[in-house]
């Protein structure tokens, strides 16, 4: 019984994470659409609800009620399996993010390690969905995108050693505190940018989009997806946006910290601060979704493997010289 | 105590199913698939007897990188057809004694190792070294293997050096006749060189060289 209790206690736990969770990434897909249209003059989705607000919640209830059609010459179990992995993985990362000192709900040692791999598998959701539709367009589409997320996937990694040089722990927690004297942005401001540039490309956003180029590919990956099977494709591409924030917002913006060590401004929750730095994060990535031209898919490459790789192993050669020479390597 | 026990034979199952799996299953996509499930179950595992920045590793490198290689490869070679005739048995395969020898090695190699672990338990006394000291396994991982192994761990990551410069090299050839677009070049064109204005003559045309 005292078990049980103990379960009940988890699982309402998650449910406190997850709900707000899925409502943000509702929120966030009007928010990206809204800013898209203002960079472009337009109005964007304003009828629904006041501003807008409630357009998602419109369209999840059409997806929710369209027809799923499965393609009968289509390897069933892996393609309903995809957008299933998809969101499920895009979901699970949260639980290692801490919205303040206590508030996390697993505080894992290796926290940032678990963020990587997790981030890491979303390659498969993608995969598994483009070669079980057993069509042309979604197979090049899937290639693409494993090609290009697992290029990208390693200038994060050697991006996320610079910063665990300067702290010394994978603890996530660890990390935000480290930063209490002076954000990382400032020290490790090219780092920040490669990040945010690969951030761009691991989530599949513009100018990297190319696994659902619409010119050449039709929709990617999910052109033979509908109803709420594509639906849950497109949230978990959400739910993945907003974790790359996050962890922009942890590695680099001090995550939950109050920007000043003041009275009135450390008042605030650290969840306040870490969501407002999510979202400006989030806005940065709408304009350049608005702004930017897609990328050609040899440029792609190039930038990943001869540009952003070279220049982060440089600067952590850099960082470790650096800070073995003034004595400052973090040991405890 | 009973979670834990339920926790490890869960996985432990997923993993030994999923690796017969691997072998028994018709589709080769799907043999990738078990293989996955294998790597990250056996990672659930690393997790939960403590060894969780092994168990980290594990799904980045392997689930992450490597096993998005093999389902690559697998997808894009045309290996299912052949799969299915060893199975109907229409053709056999030559690998299969290199396989056999190979197995059997592994199988020895696995019995010494846990004999030894059965009857002298003090060689394997890792608890000692490493959990008593009340720090996170990343830091006892770092500190054994960057003081008393710092040799051994560098000479196999210049083994894997060396084997990434050796496949590339293999695979590498220099085609002709390929065009190739240069990114400085595309760049620093001038409207000079690209624009000619001429003056054209009614009914005569212009003549294009190339």
């Amino acid at each position: 019984m005292e078990y049980l209790s103990i379960v009940f206690q988890e699982v309402y736990k998650i449910l406190f994470l997850l709900v707000p969770v899925l409502v943000s990434v509702a929120m966030i897909v009007w928010l990206d659409r809204r800013v898209w249209a203002f960079v472009q003059k337009r109005q964007g989705p304003n009828v629904v609800g006041p501003f807008g607000l409630l357009q998602s919640l419109a369209d999840a209830l059409k997806y929710i009620f369209k027809e799923i059609i499965i393609p009968s010459s289509s390897n069933k179990v892996i393609f309903i399996l995809a957008p299933i992995v998809t969101m499920t993985l895009a979901l699970i990362a949260w639980a290692v993010i801490p919205f303040s000192a206590t508030q996390v709900l697993a505080d894992i040692n290796v926290g940032i390690l678990y963020l990587f791999a997790v981030s890491s598998l979303g390659v498969y959701g993608i995969i598994m969905g483009g070669w079980a539709s057993n069509s042309k367009y979604p197979f090049l589409g899937a290639i693409r995108s494993a090609a290009q997320m697992v290029s990208y996937e390693v200038s994060i990694g050697v991006i996320i050693i610079n910063v665990l040089l300067c702290v010394g722990s994978l603890n996530l927690n660890d990390i935000v505190i480290a930063q209490q004297n002076m954000w990382f942005v400032i020290p490790l401001f090219p780092m920040f940018v490669i990040f945010f540039i690969s951030a761009l490309a691991e989530t599949n956003r513009p100018p990297f989009d190319l696994p659902e180029a619409e010119a050449e590919l039709v929709a990617g990956y999910q052109t033979e997806y509908s109803g709420m099977m594509y639906a849950m494709f497109w949230l978990g591409e959400y739910a993945n946006i907003l974790l790359m924030c996050a962890m922009g917002a942890i590695l680099f913006l001090g995550g939950w910290m109050s920007p000043i060590d003041v009275y009135p401004f450390t008042l605030v929750p650290g969840a306040i601060w870490l969501i407002l730095k999510i979202l400006l994060l989030f806005i940065l990535f709408a304009l350049v979704k608005a702004i930017v031209p897609r990328y050609r898919y040899d440029q792609l490459m190039r930038l990943g493997w001869k540009v952003f790789l070279p220049l982060s192993l440089t600067w952590v050669v850099l960082t470790a010289s650096y800070l073995f020479y003034f004595n400052l390597l973090p040991v405890n | 105590m009973i979670a834990h026990a339920i926790f490890f034979y869960t996985f432990s199952i997923i993993a030994v199913v999923s690796a017969i799996m691997v072998t028994a299953s018709k589709n080769t996509v799907h043999s990738v698939f078990f293989l996955i499930l294998d790597f990250i179950s056996i990672s659930c595992l690393f997790i939960m007897i403590g060894a969780e920045f092994l168990g980290m590793i594990m799904l980045i490198v392997y689930v992450g990188a490597v096993a998005v290689l093999f389902l690559f490869v697998v997808m894009m070679l045309n290996v299912a057809q052949q799969k299915n005739q060893w199975f109907t048995g229409q053709a056999t395969s030559k690998h299969i004694p290199v396989g056999l020898i190979i197995s059997t090695l592994i199988f020895f190699e696995i019995i010494i190792v846990i004999g030894g672990w059965k009857y002298k338990p003090e060689i394997f006394d890792i608890n000692n070294s490493l959990a008593s000291t009340s720090v996170s396994n990343t830091h006892s991982l770092g500190q054994v293997l960057y003081t008393d192994y710092i040799h051994v761990f560098q000479i196999s990551g210049m083994i894997l050096l060396v084997a990434m410069v050796g496949a590339i090299v293999l695979t590498f050839r220099q085609r002709s006749g390929v065009k190739k677009q240069s990114y400085i070049k595309q760049i620093s064109r001038e409207r000079a060189e690209g624009v000619e204005v001429l003056e054209v003559q009614s009914n005569k045309g212009v003549k294009i060289d190339d």
